[in-house]
């Protein structure tokens, strides 16, 4: 039986002071290949479980497995088995693309040919060839978004986790980067997404995790869910089961 | 192998985009040797070869007066400048303040006759000692008018005190010659021949200064063997604002995350910045030495004499530099924000300057300080190359002084492991 993409159990951790979401006994699990959507509002624990889950994050108690690998044993060798897309653009901006994914490609265990193939082969698959060798300072929103999930996916992570990968972009680049990663889920990567673009989820996800103060409030396939709770789409579903109330208030 | 090279390779490439870095960690050091030294070579001309100006007023009508300033113009530290004697003191001050002369004497209208009377008294004494029948001792002498010094605020007090020992010595010159002239007068009831009083008044012994070496050159420190191992010092530890800020920036950039996520330990990139800033500071020395060798004579000021022993020099500046990097490092290791890091490693630095000596030297400290001092890696740095280029040492020679700063860079090395484990950064 293949192992899980991610497996969580009894999952323990809070921040330090109490402040900001925790997590007890939590459990999740992410089969391979899944286009996985996990959802919630602001301060529900969607970045703090994707800090988790990729190491960024200490747990206290409890275990987090990738493709059957304890985060807590294997180290480092587990980070070679996924990618992580930042909401934030992570990559230096005085550097070009070929730069970037030069040092991220040596980091991720690549070696030189390799990471030379792979960057022709994302920079045109991204539609960044003709800035190849520009400053990324200069580049827009979108070519930023698109070279943040260049260098995430150079290594062939075999689990792509995303925190708001077309967040601030426009409707050409968002449409690319969701061919993309449906492209990559075809050749059986795993994809762990987390976004507040609702609409685009429907779009990429095929099962999701609603999320509230670190609890799971709804965990299904997305058409299921929709019928359970008789709503056409992501947003009604997500209004319905946590409210209209401003939930950003964990500082 | 290939990891560490990539990051070296990422970290030239943005330090090499960064102008604004490069200037402060070449350009503004380079402009710090050259002013340093300007100003303090024009401190060491001022007082063995430029003259100060200084405007001489004689109320004295009689002989001692212009012994006096013939005794001070001998001296040769003063470029003099005669003012009438009916000229008012509120103008002499003015013309100082005008920078006219940074120094004036103003000789008392009774001089000659008061130095008179103080030699008589003085001649008088000397020969009731010696049995013989003198002038009675008056007390004519007593109540002299002194000589006024004027000074330009600017003067700093060393300049002032050596000023002030020249005149007393010139006057010390017309006392005793006033003085050998009543007592050879006394005894022979002739005037002193002017052969006898050159003889006994200007056949000085004349003093040998010789600076010690280790090497036995004797060759003479100037103010760029003084200044340009101090400021490369002070240049290297200056890499703390872009070296720290350049960690605090990564720190709170998106690309650390990603970097935490990657199947590689974070303390690469610590061993890379330490590689390609050593090398940044080794860069530093060569070019402030090299303009010190070859700027610095077409400049006007005096040429840097590289010390013999060069693997010495290299290894010094090796060992200085790789204790500044680690020292940024820590810094930035430590810091929150960029403002704390460039904040602190500025005025941090300043102070292990002034405490290490490179402000001022370590024998003018007080005593406190002197062992305050040791704990600056800064000091142990210009003690090093001080034994290379002002004492003509070799590596040996200056051994305890590289222990002291291997350890403290050890230990500066050891805090920021600890600060990475205490911030989950490895």
């Amino acid at each position: 039986m293949n192992p899980l993409a991610v497996d969580i159990e009894n999952l323990g951790f809070s921040y330090p002071g109490q402040s900001g979401v925790s997590f007890s006994h939590f459990n999740l699990k992410i089969a391979v290949a899944e286009r996985f959507g996990l959802f919630g509002p602001n301060g529900a624990g969607k970045t703090t479980l994707m800090y988790l889950m990729t190491g960024l994050l200490s747990l206290r108690e409890g275990s987090i497995r990738i493709l059957g690998n304890d985060t807590k044993r294997q180290n480092k060798s587990v980070n070679r088995l996924f990618g992580f897309i930042p909401q934030d653009f992570s990559f230096y901006e005085e550097l070009s693309p070929v730069e970037n994914l030069e040092f991220f490609g040596a980091w991720s265990g690549l070696h030189r040919k390799e990471i030379r193939k792979r960057t022709t082969e994302l920079l045109e698959i991204l539609g960044l060839t003709e800035v190849r060798n520009k400053q990324v300072r200069k580049f827009s929103g979108g070519m930023k978004r698109r070279l943040n999930l260049a260098i995430g996916v150079i290594h062939r992570p075999r689990i792509l986790f995303l925190d708001e990968p077309t967040v601030g972009v426009d409707v050409q680049t968002r449409v690319a980067i969701i061919n993309y990663l449906k492209e990559l889920n075809k050749n059986g990567t795993t994809l762990v997404y987390t976004s507040h673009q609702l609409s685009e989820a429907e779009d990429l996800c095929e099962k999701i995790a609603l999320l509230d103060e670190g609890k799971i409030i709804a965990h299904d396939d997305l058409t299921k869910l929709l019928a359970e709770h008789r709503q056409e789409g992501l947003e009604g579903l997500f209004l319905n089961l946590t409210g209209k109330n401003y939930r950003d208030y964990h500082v | 192998m290939y990891k560490l090279w990539s990051t070296i390779i990422k970290d030239v490439r943005i330090l090499t985009r960064d102008k604004v870095g490069l200037i402060l960690m070449f350009g503004m050091p380079v402009i710090l040797v050259i002013v340093i030294t300007n100003i303090q070579n024009s401190t060491f001309e001022l007082v063995n070869k430029n003259k100060t100006p200084l405007l001489i007023c004689n109320r004295d009508t009689g002989e001692a007066g212009r012994q006096f300033i013939q005794a001070i113009d001998k001296i040769g530290m003063f470029r003099l400048q005669s003012v009438p004697k009916d000229q008012s003191e509120k103008n002499i001050t003015d013309r100082m303040h005008a920078k006219d002369a940074l120094l004036a004497v103003i000789i008392p209208p009774d001089f000659s006759s008061k130095i008179d009377a103080k030699a008589k008294k003085v001649a008088g004494k000397a020969l009731n000692t010696f049995g013989l029948e003198g002038d009675k001792p008056g007390t004519a002498g007593d109540s002299m008018e002194p000589i006024t010094l004027y000074y330009h605020p600017i003067l700093q007090q060393t300049f002032r005190s050596s000023v002030q020992g020249a005149i007393y010595s010139a006057l010390q010159l017309v006392e005793s010659r006033q003085i050998l002239k009543t007592l050879y007068f006394s005894i022979n009831e002739k005037q002193l021949p002017d052969t006898l009083e050159n003889d006994m008044l200007n056949n000085r012994l004349t003093i040998n200064e010789i600076p010690i070496s280790l090497d036995g050159s004797r060759k003479v420190p100037n103010a760029s063997q003084h200044n340009v191992p101090a400021w490369t010092v002070f240049a290297m530890f200056f890499v703390v604002l872009s070296l720290s800020g350049s960690i605090v920036r990564e720190k709170l950039n998106g690309s650390f995350i990603r970097l935490k996520t990657l199947p590689t330990n974070y303390i690469l990139v610590l061993l890379s910045k330490q590689i390609t800033y050593l090398a940044v500071t080794m860069a530093q020395a060569a070019v402030i030495f090299a303009i010190g060798v070859w700027l610095f004579p077409s400049m006007g000021l005096p040429a840097l004499n590289l010390p013999l022993d060069s693997s010495g020099l290299f290894f010094v500046s090796l060992l200085c530099g790789w204790c500044a990097v680690s020292y940024a490092i820590c810094i930035g290791v430590f810091a929150q924000t960029q403002e704390q890091a460039n904040g602190f490693g500025a005025v941090s630095i300043v102070i292990l300057a002034a405490i290490g000596g490179l402000m001022v030297p370590g024998f003018a400290m007080p005593g406190s300080f002197r062992t305050i001092m040791k704990i600056s890696p800064l000091h142990w740095c210009l003690e090093a190359y001080y034994g290379l280029f002002l004492e003509g040492g070799k590596l040996k020679d200056i051994l305890m002084n590289i222990i002291p700063l291997f350890i403290i860079a050890i230990l500066i090395q050891l805090i920021t492991l600890w600060g990475l484990k205490i911030k989950k950064l490895i």
